[in-house]
């Protein structure tokens, strides 16, 4: 076969999956971007350049100064989530990675463990959301328990419809992606380092700093980027668990598009993006995600 | 690492399972409050054990339309499958050599992956309104609106599910013997033929995996779909938008008739996989098996 002709059928075969990303995902991303910077009225887009979309977000931003506006105060909070969910999302998502790449020693139960750990990602997010509730609710089991053992006199409200649900929910829900990619990474340490590392006089902790994390680190920054990704555009997570009452980067976009602004929408969704874009980046400078696959 | 276990294994392994149960335990709460009697509440304790609530869903009482919501979900769920194994396999043998746009496709499936949902959603929501526009603007009478279930509805779940496609299948071929194709080509195959008596029979456990993910991640999908769909909803939204009204255990059991499927689902691929993998053992080599 000529190499021409080759490339020719590579490129055919390529072509539907290019059509459908063409299609649903960079055209899409053009448009939110060319609508970011229309204007709008109370009930449709008008297609003509302005910029309301952008300062009525920003509205009252400089004004307000030194008190932060509703927008700034909204990410200070989406970051704070994303973060308290990344630093827990890693040390448990590293602890089973761990657990499963240099404790399980046969490859059958490695794989079943790693199935038990998968399965919930095949099932439905809303559901593993709810279920929550009954534990977690005025007269959940959480309650109930601690009421029956004398630790409080009333229910704690705290525990359903706060940032506390929100942060467990999400770190329930988005484990999973640290736990595959540092697993991944871990698996592919070559055992014999390990071995050194003790034959030297290293420590168990001394192997784990030294070796074990820098070696990992390429699934640690893969996991990181799936997560802090998921939880800056979350708007579902956050509205179930958080009962609607607490604001997100994503809630507003989607506060945006149920009042039909969607110039206003879009141009929250192009800060998100660019916001989303310098993390990302910043993350990887760390490591080269392609050769890692 | 000695023989014996260490006193960190159990610690870590004490880890895990309190993680599984984490993963699992409120799961299996709102199971079990589904066959809540007829008189119970969202909580424990159980009032009683009955099958009130299935009913309640099946009769349609009280909850919106759920039968067309479960039949579309399951729809769009199959043509996303199929779609996904078909356009992932297809590229991902594509990836194999080198052809113009590689590498922007490459990036396209990783950005489509890890966009925030409501970017996407909103994005293919903006572009089908202005189409719309567009059309109507431009003489179509009576144009109504191209978003849908299979149009924007589609579009909106392959941009979630092909990047898990395509990323199993690099895995795939990370690892697979290229020299079984030469030797195919050498006896004279050609690449259709190559492909279908070699290829696929070695990477079919791993492409009825990528059905899985196609079926599960559409059937589950909410974030991306809450802008995108139309004016129909699917099981998903229908579920959350009745996580803020409902007050009575008949939004748990239908969540446990939704994950019922997803189980049935996960279940019959990882046998399926399983029967392939032991067959593939059994006839992976006829050396010494004479000529048949």
């Amino acid at each position: 076969m000529k190499p021409d002709r080759s490339t020719f059928i590579a490129w055919l075969q390529a072509a539907p999956m290019m059509l459908v990303f063409g299609l649903f995902f960079i055209l899409p991303l053009v448009f939110v971007t060319i609508v970011s910077a229309w204007d709008y009225n109370e009930y449709e887009m008008i297609p003509a350049f302005s910029l309301r979309g952008y300062t009525d977000t920003f509205d009252g931003c400089i004004a307000g100064l030194p008190d932060l506006c509703t927008i700034l105060k909204t990410y200070l909070k989406t970051l704070k989530l994303c973060l308290l969910t990344w630093a827990l999302t890693l040390v448990i998502g590293f602890t089973v990675a761990y657990f499963l790449a240099f404790h399980v020693r046969s490859k059958t139960w490695q794989i079943v463990l790693t199935l038990l750990c998968t399965i919930p990602f095949w099932t439905s997010n809303v559901i593993r959301m709810i279920a929550w509730i009954p534990l977690l609710g005025r007269n959940g089991l959480v309650n109930k328990g601690l009421e029956g053992a004398g630790l409080i006199n009333q229910p704690l409200e705290w525990l359903l419809f706060s940032e506390f649900s929100v942060v467990l929910a999400l770190v329930h829900l988005f484990t999973f992606f640290m736990v595959v990619p540092i697993f991944n990474s871990m698996i592919r340490i070559d055992k014999r380092l390990i071995e050194a590392a003790y034959d030297a006089g290293a420590s168990g902790w001394q192997t784990l700093v030294d070796i074990i994390i820098p070696l990992a680190k390429p699934g640690i920054v893969i996991g990181s980027i799936f997560v802090v990704t998921i939880v800056m555009g979350d708007f579902v997570t956050i509205g179930v668990m958080g009962g609607q009452q607490i604001a997100s980067a994503g809630k507003i976009i989607e506060a945006r598009l149920n009042a039909l602004q969607f110039p206003a929408a879009a141009a929250n969704a192009v800060i998100l993006l660019g916001i989303t874009i310098l993390i990302i980046s910043s993350l990887t400078r760390i490591v080269d995600i392609r050769k890692e696959l | 690492m000695g023989e014996t276990r260490s006193r960190s294994f159990y610690f870590l392994a004490a880890f895990f399972i309190a993680y599984v149960l984490f993963l699992y335990g409120p799961m299996f709460a709102i199971y079990v409050l589904s066959f809540q009697g007829p008189d119970g509440g969202l909580t424990f304790p159980m009032n009683g054990v009955s099958l009130t609530w299935f009913g309640k869903v099946f009769s349609g009482g009280g909850i919106v339309d759920i039968g067309a919501a479960f039949r579309r979900s399951l729809q769009l769920g199959l043509v996303v499958m199929l779609l996904t194994v078909v356009l992932s396999v297809s590229a991902g043998m594509a990836f194999r050599k080198s052809f113009r746009g590689a590498s922007v496709l490459f990036y396209s499936a990783i950005a489509s992956l890890i966009m925030p949902s409501i970017i996407t959603s909103l994005g293919i929501a903006l572009e089908f309104r202005l189409f719309d526009d567009f059309m109507i603007k431009h003489g179509s009478d009576g144009w109504t609106t191209a978003m849908g279930l299979f149009t924007s509805g589609l579009g909106a779940h392959l941009t979630w599910t092909l990047p898990f496609g395509l990323l199993i299948m690099f895995a795939i071929f990370n690892r697979f013997d290229a020299r079984l194709e030469e030797a195919a080509r050498d006896l004279g195959a050609t690449p259709w033929q190559t492909f279908r008596h070699v290829v696929l029979p070695i990477i079919l456990p791993s492409v009825v995996g990528i059905g899985l993910f196609g079926f599960t991640l559409s059937w589950d999908e909410l974030a991306r779909s809450s802008q995108a769909i139309g004016s129909v909803n699917t099981l998903p939204l229908e579920l959350q938008g009745l996580t803020t009204t409902v007050t009575k255990p008949d939004i748990y059991a239908l969540g446990t008739i939704t994950s019922a499927v997803s189980f049935l689902v996960i279940f019959t691929a990882l046998i399926v996989i399983l029967v392939l993998q032991a067959r593939q053992r059994r006839h992976g080599s006829d050396a010494g098996q004479g000529m048949l």
